[in-house]
């Protein structure tokens, strides 16, 4: 007992400094989702390119869903184009646009200009479903199995090594849980 | 004559113009300002309150008052339809929580995520208490330790003596 107290002070120190160090090591921006195991909220809007096209939450359902939020006014957003041509060659997943608070005719140019990702865009030009998804800035991607619950969210660009890290293992994962219907 | 005083009065009035130009951009740059119209007093002190309760999430160390940001004018937005709708202050806390997470909040739920964060402070100076407690009353036994056995008492008079 006596050698535990003498001892209290450096256990205290190192425990301080685990705590402190975790601290330093964790990323303050990154904050989970309050949505993550939840079903993607109810919308109705317009598509991009059509703003007669109504698509809803029901025409995001049954496959295993990227939705990627972007915009022109987002730089990042075009740093983290070239990847998401890649991922869409994909087969086994869809990745789909959400153009948030964006002018529709530049954002029809950006597709046209660049290439064209997405199975389709939805077109939230008051950010009314990016409100719902808990979005607060661009780029951010939601995972969403084929139920249609969120199953990850990551906000800020995608390339290469954060696809690997982040993304593949999960979508891995959703691929597997649908072939055994789960 | 009437020509110059027409002239120094429409001086004046520019003048004035820019004056009101230059105040107007000097408030508009303190602190964002919404010109929402409240229907009474109460609601413009809750809205008020809700905006220096709710946390920004893009700008961590604002909060909804005082952030310039996008999403927080959206927020604001938000919570002043919200607050037309007749949504209680807890209803509104909590559709900002269901989409942005218990982050918004920049006082935290009581909850098994925040034991720590709401008990920490206490228990360690529940700690320190007992600590000092215990150290002051060692104290007495150390005394006795640092007194001569009979045997150095001795001693010492020998010492004493020979001198």
């Amino acid at each position: 007992m006596g050698k535990l107290i003498r001892f209290l002070p450096l256990i205290l120190v190192i425990a301080l400094g685990v705590v402190l160090y975790r601290g330093l090591s964790l990323n303050p921006q990154d904050m989970p989702s309050a949505l993550v195991g939840k079903p993607m909220p109810q919308f109705s809007l317009p598509t991009l390119n059509n703003s007669e096209r109504i698509v809803t939450s029901a025409d995001l359902k049954g496959d295993i869903v990227l939705l990627n939020v972007w915009a022109t006014w987002c730089p990042t957003c075009k740093y983290e184009h070239p990847y998401l041509v890649d991922i869409a060659k994909n087969p086994q997943l869809k990745l789909y646009g959400l153009n948030y608070k964006d002018e529709r005719a530049a954002a029809q140019e950006w597709l046209t200009v660049y290439e064209d990702p997405y199975m389709f865009s939805i077109f939230d030009d008051v950010g009314t479903l990016g409100l719902d998804l808990g979005v607060y800035g661009a780029p951010e991607t939601f995972v969403i199995d084929h139920h249609g619950i969120i199953r990850k969210r990551f906000a800020g660009a995608i390339d290469t090594r954060v696809w690997r890290k982040e993304f593949e293992p999960l979508i891995a994962q959703l691929i597997s849980e649908k072939q055994q219907g789960k | 004559m009437t020509m110059m005083n027409k002239t120094l009065s429409s001086i004046l009035v520019m003048c004035t113009a820019f004056y009101l130009v230059i105040a107007a951009i000097g408030t508009a740059n303190a602190s964002p300002v919404d010109t929402y119209v409240f229907e009474d007093e109460v609601m413009k002190i809750r809205f008020q309150a809700l905006s220096k309760e709710l946390r920004c999430p893009k700008c961590q160390n604002q909060n909804l008052a005082d952030s310039n940001s996008p999403i927080a004018a959206d927020l604001r937005r938000e919570l002043y339809d919200l607050l037309k709708q007749g949504k209680a202050d807890s209803e509104i806390v909590d559709f900002m929580v269901n989409r942005y997470g218990e982050f918004v909040l920049y006082r935290p739920k009581v909850s098994e995520l925040t034991y720590v964060l709401w008990f920490g402070p206490a228990v360690l100076v529940l700690l320190a208490i007992i600590v000092v407690i215990v150290v002051v009353r060692r104290k007495p036994a150390n005394k006795e330790k640092l007194a001569l056995s009979s045997e150095q008492q001795d001693k010492l008079k020998q010492l004493l003596k020979d001198k």
